[in-house]
């Protein structure tokens, strides 16, 4: 019984510490993104607020909480309401399955114990991110629906044939990927990439499924409503899109989801793709520091590849024009599918014809 | 039965519990930040202030038209499509050891995927009508 | 009573009470979201007999797929109140008349049914997906394989139906 309060205790704590995180990281993103554009634009971008405008995030944050909620009379009320809240929502219960760290032992009076720095392992894996992430999708519609107003509604209906459009090939891409690791669990996959070179070949999955990572990132970008995709939000043509009659927090949580849904994205990506906390001469330094630090260095280390992620998807935005609306669902369609198919096809024939050793 | 032992395995059911707890605790977050910015920010709403924004032109009736139905062909096809390639996951798990013969199983099964596939996209679905 | 009869209990009241509000809302768009509600529980039930993998399909394919669908016809429809149609009394008397046999139907059915078990905890790992992709491609290759020619069917219905519309405006303009 009370393991069972340890592990409940232990997976709250868990939890708080990851949901904190990922609002910390997602306010910080909005600072690098402005930081990043002014670097890109040769301007000088948030200055005032604290050293380096590194304030800016607390002062956005307090400014929308202070403004006033507005709910249209033309909109239906309760959904409006629902909207912001089912996509932040969403976007805090992706986190769930990504393993942050190895596990690391604490020595207590009762003996030993180790903790997982994954909050929950799950049989279906990688499965239950699609799962949540095609809920997301809901929050776009009905807050584009209930506002009642038609930038909004065309907008809402742009973002999700645009994600689901991009679903499938986001599904399609990791199916090679997973006909290597033999396994959904994302813990066992990033255990397969131990390490960095195991003696033959590099063990990251990046350098085994080049073509998958791509598809992968491409349909990210998609999934985010990332510029170049970033239709659902056209500042020009739509003025905001979906979140057009919003005002106060529940605009803010809008804009705040994106930035989490980024966060956990690049975690996925670097997870799947690079080797997630792993890294090279990694034994090496497991072997000369105690499992506590060797843990934090990992998490460090993922949070660096997360930070890498992050910060190329800010540069593609500040580069790439937007695309044209059947630009982007031909691309989806007639470009990724078939291209994941091929990818698909010809991992299977490679590793049954080659790489069949039983 | 132990009534909470299940809880603690990390196998089966039990392993869902923390995705429980992180519901509840996500909720809990979420339903916080609305009542705060309900709370906290001012309330003097006038009739002119909630009608709908739509870029500050006078809005003309109402959002909720019939609209063409270009995107709907693509909802349709998403969720055809999107059955044929959950029936590739549990072969991607079970992929070597099927071997040969699954793979030609699932080759065939490609095949008939892509003829609809062609068939679809020969047929216009993506085609910008108008 | 276990925790497991508990959160049984709890999944099952919520199935049920979601599943009356889909057919009681007046709005459409709330009956969708009450569905979505409904196989939410329903996964929860998967889970609780470990059928995970049924449990994640069902939210992906139903709540993620076939729901956005929905959705997408309740928004492009016209919704406003005052071009809701009138149905006639008529309509209605029969309404009532096909559900109340329905209704005697399915009571008739249930007075007959023996409850022997209630659902069985932990029902071994035939839902996860290792050994569901094992019995798929084992045993039952022959309808998978059927099943793509359904799904192509399917398409081709999809296109033939989806594209008519269009080919009729051509017509008129």
């Amino acid at each position: 019984m009370s393991i069972d309060t340890f592990l409940i205790l232990e997976k709250i704590i868990l939890v708080v510490i990851i949901i904190a995180a990922s609002m910390g990281v997602a306010a910080y993103s909005t600072w690098a993104e402005r930081k990043v554009a002014a670097v890109m634009q040769d301007r000088i971008g948030p200055l005032r607020a604290g050293p380096f405008g590194l304030l800016q995030p607390l002062a956005d944050g307090g400014k929308l909480f202070f403004k006033e909620e507005i709910v249209p009379d033309n909109s239906t009320k309760w959904l409006f309401m629902l909207a912001p809240a089912m996509f932040i929502f969403t976007s805090l219960m992706t986190s769930a399955i990504i393993p942050w760290g190895p596990d690391f032992v604490i020595n207590g009076s009762e003996g030993a114990r180790t903790v997982a720095l994954q909050v929950a392992d799950i049989n279906i894996g990688i499965l239950y991110v699609f799962g949540v992430v095609s809920i997301g999708v809901y929050g776009i519609m009905l807050g584009g629906w209930a506002s009642n107003n038609k930038f909004s509604l065309l907008s809402a209906i742009r973002a999700a044939s645009q994600a689901i459009s991009y679903e499938l090939a986001l599904g399609l891409s990791l199916i090679a990927l997973l006909m290597l690791t033999g396994t959904l669990s994302l813990r066992t996959i990033v255990e397969q990439q131990h390490g960095f070179w195991d003696g033959n070949y590099f063990t990251w999955n990046f350098f085994k499924q080049p073509l998958g990572f791509v598809i992968f990132l491409v349909c990210s970008f998609a999934e985010l409503n990332r510029a170049p995709f970033d239709m659902p939000e056209s500042e020009s043509e739509l003025n905001m899109g979906y979140h057009l009659e919003y005002s106060s927090m529940k605009l803010g949580m809008f804009l705040f989801a994106e930035y989490i849904n980024m966060f956990i994205s690049s975690a996925v990506l670097a997870t799947l793709f690079f080797g997630g906390y792993n890294f090279p001469w990694m034994d090496q330094v497991q072997a000369a520091v105690p499992s506590g630090i060797f843990s934090l260095i990992c998490v460090g280390v993922l949070m660096a590849k997360v930070v890498g992620f992050i910060l190329f998807f800010m540069f593609v935005r500040w580069t790439l024009p937007r695309f044209r609306f059947d630009q982007l669902l031909n691309l989806g369609w007639t470009k990724l599918i078939p291209l994941a198919l091929f990818n698909m096809l010809v991992t299977g024939a490679v590793i049954l014809f080659f790489f069949n050793k039983k | 039965m132990c009534n909470f032992l299940w809880l603690a395995s990390t196998e089966g059911i039990g392993s869902y519990a923390p995705v429980l707890i992180q519901l509840l605790i996500a909720g809990a977050v979420v339903s916080l930040l609305m009542l705060l910015t309900h709370i906290l920010g001012p309330k003097r709403k006038t009739k002119d202030k909630l009608i709908n924004f739509e870029s500050g032109i006078e809005q003309i009736g109402n959002a909720r038209k019939p609209m063409g139905v270009k995107y709907f062909i693509v909802a349709i096809l998403f969720v055809l499509f999107d059955v044929e390639v959950i029936f590739f996951y549990p072969y991607a798990v079970n992929f070597r050891e099927l071997g040969t013969e699954g793979f030609l199983a699932v080759l065939m099964f490609v095949a008939l995927f892509v003829c609809g596939f062609v068939y679809v996209i020969k047929k216009g679905a993506l085609k910008w009508e108008d | 009573m276990s925790l497991h009869d508990i959160i049984f209990w709890i999944l099952s009241l919520w199935a049920i009470v979601c599943a009356i509000f889909v057919v009681i809302s007046r709005n459409p768009v709330n009956s969708v979201l009450f569905l979505i509600a409904t196989f939410f529980a329903i996964s929860g039930h998967y889970i609780l007999m470990n059928a995970q993998f049924l449990a994640i399909v069902n939210i992906i394919v139903y709540a993620g797929a076939i729901m956005v669908l929905f959705l997408f016809v309740i928004m492009l429809m016209n919704l406003n109140t005052d071009t809701e149609p009138q149905k006639s009394r008529l309509v209605h008397f029969a309404a009532l008349i096909s559900a109340g046999s329905l209704l005697l139907v399915v009571l008739s059915a249930f007075r007959k049914a023996e409850l022997t078990q209630i659902p069985v905890t932990d029902a071994g790992d035939i839902g996860l997906i290792k050994v569901l992709g094992k019995t798929l491609f084992d045993h039952y290759v022959l309808p998978f394989e059927l099943s793509s020619v359904l799904f192509l069917a399917a398409m081709v219905g999809a296109m033939v139906i989806g594209r008519k519309e269009v080919v009729e405006e051509k017509s008129t303009k």
